[in-house]
């Protein structure tokens, strides 16, 4: 059952690992090491993905009936707006990056850290603040203004502690700006020798266009935030129109980083996926150049489609084509992705560990999240479609269906590298059916809501939705318990799970060639990289036919 | 009439545009089902033909495939051009204002709609009209973004502080659908709403004649006009006046001071009421006192309504350019069809 450590290609160390190596709250706190800042960082967002769990629970059940009854309309307001706050700026947007990201992407270059562990340990401080920020604000009485924090309502209506959200928010960006430069520059400047730009994994890839996202878009988001305090301390005139300023303007600027900050959330998602679909088949990733330059091409089309959110919104007709032109156009690059996915498969050796279950629930569940961006994007279709439930269930099969789910895959892959454990195969396979599963029944009928017309926002509909509305708040139960299933099982490994081989599956990438959980040098010796991504013959260098004799366990 | 079917999957359709939007609905479905099947039956086949047999097993090496992968970039590029030009050509159908289309005012304030028709009768999250006559929503907000959705119409358009925008449509089937307001403005957003009720056209004229209409919104104007606000001491005509001449103003072309010019549409009117100084007409003085804070949207439409009552025929004149923004705009094209000074 251990006997790997005899035939892994070992850079790693009989030492001790980096859990090991300092057991002081200060040797946590005051680390350098991004593995033991990914931790820390996926205790906080776990933290924050429950909170933001609890406002959905809320959500779906003041919707299994009509009337406003559960929560009256003012908390009902705060609850959704809260619900997508913590959801987008405090779990979607750090979820990848900062935990996988930052765990793995040293590891899977070969270097030892970051460029820069200080400014890494930085920007989980500056999330911290930002969260501590947002949570006073929540617990003061919250916010009411919907997670788009639209003007002139935001600026000058609403009485909820918009500022102090605001600032949460703007703090937290910087943390996602900073994140984004030490992946950049690591990648540009930490590869091991040989490790080539295409030999990095495609997780490496989509790191990068993802951050080329966050350190060009989230700016703008923090401009527009201090331009609505100036606004609302200083009462110059630039988003109310009472005092001389353009609401429209505000969508604009928010638009302008909150549609890239969409791709925030899923490149990484399609880079976890990348990975979890090539190495489950043992299959070299069929257009490995095409899947690269995808990622890049999204994150660039990204930043020029903000209208498709402001079609109804009082932009001209012509904007209106331009941004409907280029949504089509940003929808070539995913859609290269999913038949490139679908050809890995092909001819390949698939075995269906959890993770890769987890891969082809993002490959059903994306695939219909894309598609559905098609309807939103066909601009005279949205003009009905728009601010409806359609909008909503399109998002979260993006957002949850998408990076959610690789998000979940990529922590059970990575699992036994983190912790050195294996968590129970069996619960990880029912989780990952019981989510994909719930997940469906939650939302699909809210298309079918949205094309009825139901308004999103509403906390009290007509009864004639009442129907479908009951089989979503059905499917959010059963996709609530297969989400805390991974809690439960996954730290009952940390003690009881079975010791993890450093390369349970035998797979190529450089994270694999060194200890479970690895020392906090990442590798003894420098690794020299002679093999391209993705191979899994014997120019490798594992030792295959020994592995296949030691009864290595792949579950 | 409401759908009573048990899950009901499809509203009303009861505009002319409503079928439009139903077909580009399910070429969308179609082209998803083409993309979803090579996909979903490629991953169900592969994984089970492929599923490993062997532990650890090293698959034969493929690379990609240029052709393959020209293609399959190639086939879903045109696909997404054939719905964006379908999308294109409904847009364009839905905010194109008609011509010669009824019109009725519309306030949104937090948490109703209060409309006004051309010949007095007002209502509040309600609309009464005549089925199969092109109608016009000039709209404006007395406070927060507000969104005017009739989803058995498939069209909605927000309602933006600060400006008109406009929303048109043409009822087919008489009956009552839900109105909606879906842009969040606030507390009680989820109840800022109602019911359209389409009337045939005597059932319509019927409904007119039953609810005592007061003034008309060119009378409040003109009231507004020449005793409560007394714009008519400057702007009345006369050898003496100080204002601009407003007979023949609307959809005219305005000279400024400082060398641009503007249509005079509803929008530089009402911008002229309450930021007189923002686009001074040449020949004139910056006299004016801005009026705002001291008229509500409401008396700002019937200002506006009557002003537009001084130009004879102006009712179909262009909403304003498509250069100024407003989602409901006509294209450029109509706009500069229109003949100057009104029709």
């Amino acid at each position: 059952m251990q006997a790997s450590d005899a035939i892994s290609t070992g850079y790693g160390s009989a030492k001790g690992n980096y859990l090991t190596n300092g057991s002081t709250l200060a040797s946590w706190l005051l680390t350098k090491d991004h593995k033991r800042i990914a931790i820390m960082y996926l205790v906080t967002v776990s933290m924050f993905f429950m909170m933001g769990g609890l406002y959905a629970a809320a959500i779906r059940l003041e919707l299994l009936t009509p009337a406003s009854d559960l929560l009256e309309t003012g908390t009902y307001n705060r609850v959704f707006t809260q619900h997508g706050i913590l959801m987008i700026f405090f779990f979607l947007i750090p979820s990848i990056p900062a935990i996988l990201g930052n765990f793995m992407l040293p590891l899977m270059i070969g270097a030892k850290d970051l460029a820069m562990p200080r400014i890494n340990l930085l920007s989980l401080y500056i999330y911290w603040a930002g969260g501590l920020l947002t949570l006073y604000a929540l617990m003061q009485g919250g916010v009411d203004t919907g997670w788009t924090f639209y003007t002139p309502y935001s600026t000058t209506f609403s009485n909820s502690y918009v500022m102090a959200v605001g600032l949460g928010i703007f703090i937290n960006g910087f943390s996602s700006i900073l994140t984004g430069l030490n992946f950049i520059v690591t990648i540009h400047t930490m590869r091991a020798p040989g490790m080539t730009w295409f030999r990095l994994p495609l997780f490496v890839w989509a790191h990068y266009a993802t951050s080329l996202v966050m350190i060009l878009g989230t700016p703008v988001i923090a401009i527009t935030v201090l331009l609505v305090a100036i606004e609302r301390t200083v009462k110059v005139g630039i988003f109310d129109p009472a005092i001389g300023g353009d609401p429209i303007l505000f969508q604009h600027l928010f638009w302008f980083y909150s549609h890239p900050a969409v791709y925030i959330m899923i490149l990484p998602g399609m880079g976890v996926v990348s990975e979890l679909i090539s190495n489950f088949s043992r299959k070299k990733i069929f257009g490995y150049e095409f899947i690269a330059f995808s990622s890049i091409a999204i994150a660039v089309f990204g930043f020029l489609v903000w209208g498709h959110h402001m079609f109804v919104s009082g932009q001209s007709v012509y904007a209106g084509l331009v941004f409907s032109f280029l949504t089509m156009v940003v929808a070539v690059p995913s859609a290269i992705k999913m038949f490139n996915w679908t050809a890995t498969l092909y001819k390949g050796s698939i075995t269906f560990d959890t993770p890769m279950l987890y891969a082809f629930g993002f490959m059903g569940l994306f695939l219909i999240g894309g598609l559905t961006g098609l309807f939103l994007g066909s601009v005279g279709l949205t003009v009905h479609l728009t601010d409806t439930y359609f909008v909503v269930a399109h998002f979260h099969y993006v957002m949850v269906g998408g990076q959610v789910i690789a998000y979940l895959g990529g922590i059970h892959y990575w699992w036994p590298k983190m912790t050195g454990r294996m968590y129970s195969e069996f619960w990880g396979k029912i989780s990952a059916m019981l989510v994909f599963v719930g997940f469906n029944l939650t939302f699909f009928p809210q298309f079918i809501l949205g094309y009825q017309g139901m308004p999103r926002r509403y906390a009290a509909y007509p009864e004639e939705l009442q129907v479908l509305n009951i089989f979503s708040t059905a499917g959010a139960s059963v996709l609530g318990v297969g989400l805390v299933m991974p809690v439960v099982y996954l730290t009952h490994s940390l003690v009881f799970g079975a010791k993890a081989a450093d390369n349970p599956w035998m797979l190529p990438g450089l994270e694999w060639r060194t200890s479970s959980p690895p020392p906090t040098e990442n590798f003894d010796v420098m690794p020299v990289v002679t093999w391209e991504a993705y191979e899994f013959g014997e120019e490798n260098g594992l030792d295959l036919e020994a592995a296949r004799r030691s009864d290595v366990v792949t579950a | 009439m409401q759908n009573t079917s048990w899950v009901p999957f499809f509203p009303e359709q009861a505009s002319t545009v409503a079928g439009m939007v139903d077909a580009l609905y399910f070429y969308l479905i179609l082209v998803s089902v083409a993309f979803s099947i090579p996909v979903v039956v490629g991953i169900f086949v592969f994984a089970i033909k492929y599923r490993a047999k062997e532990k650890f097993a090293t698959p034969e090496e493929i690379h990609g495939s240029m052709v393959l992968e020209s293609v399959w970039s190639f086939i879903p590029f045109v696909v997404s051009m054939t719905i964006f030009v379908g999308g294109a050509l409904v847009y364009f159908y839905q905010y194109t204002m008609p011509e010669n289309a009824m019109e009725i005012y519309v306030v949104g304030k937090q948490w109703m709609w209060k409309a006004q028709h051309g010949t007095g009768q007002r209502e509040i999250n309600e609309l009464h009209i005549p089925v199969n006559t092109p109608i016009k929503l000039t709209m404006a907000t007395e406070d927060v973004l507000h969104d005017f959705d009739i989803p058995a119409f498939r069209t909605k358009a927000d309602v933006v502080p600060g400006r008109y925008t406009y929303l048109w449509f043409n009822a087919t089937k008489p009956g009552k659908y839900h109105l909606y307001c879906a842009e969040y403005c606030g507390l009680n957003h989820s109840g800022m709403g109602g019911w359209v009720y389409v009337m045939e056209r005597r059932d319509f004229d019927n409904w007119l004649a039953g609810n005592a209409s007061g003034q008309t919104p060119v009378e409040i104007g003109k009231d507004l006009f020449e005793a409560k606000l007394s714009c008519a001491s400057c702007h009345a005509g006369g050898p003496q006046q100080r204002g601009a001449k407003l007979e023949g103003l609307y959809g005219s072309t305005v000279k400024l001071v400082g060398g641009g010019t503007v249509t005079a549409d509803d929008d530089y009117i009402r911008n002229s009421i309450i930021n007189p100084a923002g686009q001074v007409v040449e020949g004139y003085q910056p006299i004016m006192p801005s009026f705002k804070g001291q008229v509500t949207e409401e008396q700002l439409t019937a200002l506006v309504a009557y002003v537009k009552s001084l130009t004879p025929n102006a009712a179909s004149a262009p909403a304003a350019p498509a250069a100024s923004g407003g989602p409901a705009q006509m294209p450029a094209a109509n706009a500069a069809a229109a003949p100057k000074g009104g029709k």
